[in-house]
């Protein structure tokens, strides 16, 4: 991800800006019909640097996981029965679950598997939802109803029923996981994907792209690609925590990865007891785990989403 | 403008023809992946029983329950029983699929129902304040909320709610349709229902809000809406009359793509809530790979969002004349 070069980056995430200021009180319309963005202008240092957390925060999350869990030194698998559910202390600085594993150690192994889930499988769902999305789009006919009623065939199966049917079928197995999680959502991005093709389709200047005698491939390179990447880019930024999430969920529900890979969702279920009993930090820790790379996944994509948008014109910014 | 009644309902027409090719590659997919699946239908039914069981009982039951067919001769007899209403025996619930579905199916509608619509109304108050006034304090609130809910796991909040409202406040019960032994009266079921039903509206509030957010706010930087307050109209006329007509078609087809999400909502808070529907029957299905109550149930689930989607992208031609009825 290039670097931020000025404030400009801030008033672009938004269509009215620090002009939103100058708007009248009763609604701010006004401010954003005048859509120009002011660079240079507005509290942007602060904004700046608040827009960096989740991108700082992704990051210490994803060393974590890299190096955290040989960090930690001992094995996240280590049973202790004489420290089970102790509460955080010196030597369990998050405590110890209900049979004596270290609550820290096992989160740490849990974001490593989480993590590389959710990203190989948002990456494959959003490559393959755009160039479904734009092929159909683009070609029209019956290419794009042939394409669209599988789409609807898929999109029409709740993510989480049909994960659960593959899962429970093939015993629980990393790539049953990731790959449940791909084909179940790689198809909301070809729906957003198209229908802005088709729209973008209807504009003037495509028409006027066609008059000219573009090319199929020219139109969907120059004028459709463009014009649907930050689209792509929301839903696919909206798809990589819920792609961590679907893992979880199936892991959580005793349906996702095999036992021996501690996953943050299986964690959280075997901790399930100890919350209702009073004890937090078997079933908080983890899942604080998964809150903390969603927020950090959403915030960073949507800085991504900002610059993306900050290079369209205006009509077509979100 | 005049609404297109005759193009819509063709549109309808055409997508209920459409759905049962639809729900045919649905079904033959699920057999599909079960024909593939190493899943043994003798050994499912017999449990543990089938350490003890001998050779010629097993061969006896895997000619019964029709193990020894092909997949597409498996998948032709489900569908003609199917279509008699038979939709199988469950192991896990020991009744008819379709009993089993007839008793649940209320209760999830009820709880999803009630969730959904507390969501779409919070939703659409705070996504109109959010995209008039962009960039505003309380847009920026709204949003950074969004976000941060959006990123909590459907079953983590609920579980949090659980342990907050149950446990540490003792306010509410700890899951259940009713206390146990009391008979189901709407005050008990209401005094479990608000608690999940609650936790259902704070979680499809979120995407509801940013694509309400974002419809509208793409709408408002359109030349009419700069056109209509040239002339001097008024900004809350210009939200209500110009801006809104045409954020909705964009709000409704993204609130059908994202239908699916609320059954997986829904599967999860049942599951946390000890919730007696279809969502916590299809993962007590799963868990003991109970073949025929998790196909009824993910065909089940496919037909009800198929209605759903088709219902969000009749209403979106409907109000704007510019989306297709493709044909």
């Amino acid at each position: 991800m290039a670097e931020p070069t000025t404030t400009r980056e801030t008033s672009l995430g938004s269509v009215g800006g620090p002009d939103a200021v100058l708007a009248p009180a009763p609604a701010a319309l006004p401010a954003d019909v005048a859509a120009a963005p002011a660079p240079g202008r507005g509290p942007g240092r602060v904004r700046t640097a608040l827009g960096w957390v989740p991108v700082v925060g992704l990051g210490l999350l994803v060393a974590a996981a890299v190096v955290g869990p040989a960090l930690a030194g001992a094995d996240p698998r280590d049973v202790d029965l004489s420290a089970v559910l102790e509460p955080p202390s010196r030597e369990h600085p998050l405590g110890t679950d209900s049979s004596g594993r270290d609550v820290l150690q096992r989160s740490l192994s849990g974001l490593r598997v989480s993590l590389t889930v959710g990203l190989v499988a948002a990456l494959a769902a959003g490559l393959v939802g755009t160039v479904v999305g734009v092929l159909a789009g683009t070609l029209g006919g019956w290419v794009d109803r042939v394409t669209m009623r599988v789409v609807d065939a898929i999109a029409a199966v709740p993510h989480l029923l049909l994960g659960i049917f593959v899962v429970a079928l093939f015993r629980p197995s990393l790539g049953a996981v990731v790959a449940s999680v791909a084909l179940t959502h790689w198809v909301s991005t070809a729906r957003v994907v198209r229908a802005v093709v088709l729209s973008v389709r209807e504009r003037d200047y495509v028409d006027a792209a066609v008059v000219a005698g573009a090319s199929r491939w020219s139109l969907a390179r120059r004028h459709h690609v463009p014009a649907v990447a930050p689209h792509a880019l929301l839903a696919w930024s909206l798809m990589v925590p819920h792609a961590i999430m679907h893992e979880s969920a199936l892991s959580f529900l005793g349906l996702g990865l095999p036992p021996h890979l501690p996953s943050l969702g299986t964690m959280i279920a075997s901790g399930q007891g100890a919350l209702l009993a009073g004890q937090w930090w078997p079933a908080v820790v983890p899942g604080a785990f998964v809150v903390a790379l969603g927020l950090c996944t959403i915030g960073a994509t949507g800085r991504l989403r900002r610059r993306w948008s900050a290079r369209l014109p205006s009509e077509e910014r979100w | 403008m005049r609404p297109r009644w005759r193009a819509v309902g063709v549109l309808v027409a055409r997508r209920m023809a459409l759905a049962v090719p639809v729900l045919v590659v649905v079904s033959v997919g699920l057999f599909g992946l079960v024909a593939a699946s190493p899943f043994d239908p003798v050994r499912a039914y017999l449990g543990d029983r089938v350490m003890v069981t001998s050779q010629d009982t097993r061969d006896a039951l895997a000619e019964r329950l029709g193990t020894e067919a092909g997949f597409g001769e498996r998948w032709l007899t489900w569908v003609q029983a199917t279509a008699t209403g038979d939709l199988g025996t469950s192991l896990v619930f020991r009744q008819p699929v379709a009993e089993v579905v007839s008793d649940r199916l209320g209760w999830s509608l009820l709880l999803s129902g009630t969730g959904l619509g507390v969501g779409l109304l919070l939703a659409l108050v705070l996504g109109t304040l959010a995209a008039v006034r962009p960039d505003g304090p309380l847009d920026r609130a709204i949003s950074t909320a969004a976000a941060t809910v959006e990123s909590v796991p459907s079953f983590f909040l609920g579980l949090l709610a659980l342990w907050l409202f149950a446990v540490v406040l003792g306010v509410a019960p700890a899951g259940g349709l009713t206390d146990p032994g009391e008979p189901v009266t709407a005050e008990q079921v209401l005094r479990h229902l608000w608690l999940p039903a609650g936790v259902l509206a704070v979680l499809s509030t979120p995407w509801l809000v940013l694509f309400a957010r974002q419809s509208l706010r793409l709408a408002l930087a359109d030349d009419y809406v700069a056109g209509a307050l040239a002339r001097g109209v008024s900004p809350r006329r210009v939200l209500l009359t110009h801006a809104a007509p045409a954020a909705a078609p964009g709000f409704l087809a993204l609130l059908g793509a994202r239908l699916p999400e609320l059954v997986t909502g829904a599967i999860l808070i049942e599951t946390v809530f000890s919730w007696p529907g279809v969502g916590a029957a299809s993962v007590r299905a799963a868990l003991a790979v109970d073949v025929s109550l998790l196909a009824a149930l993910t065909v089940l689930g496919t037909a009800a969002v198929l209605l759903g989607t088709l219902l969000a992208d009749a209403l979106a031609a409907l109000v704007d004349p510019r989306v297709a009825t493709d044909g």
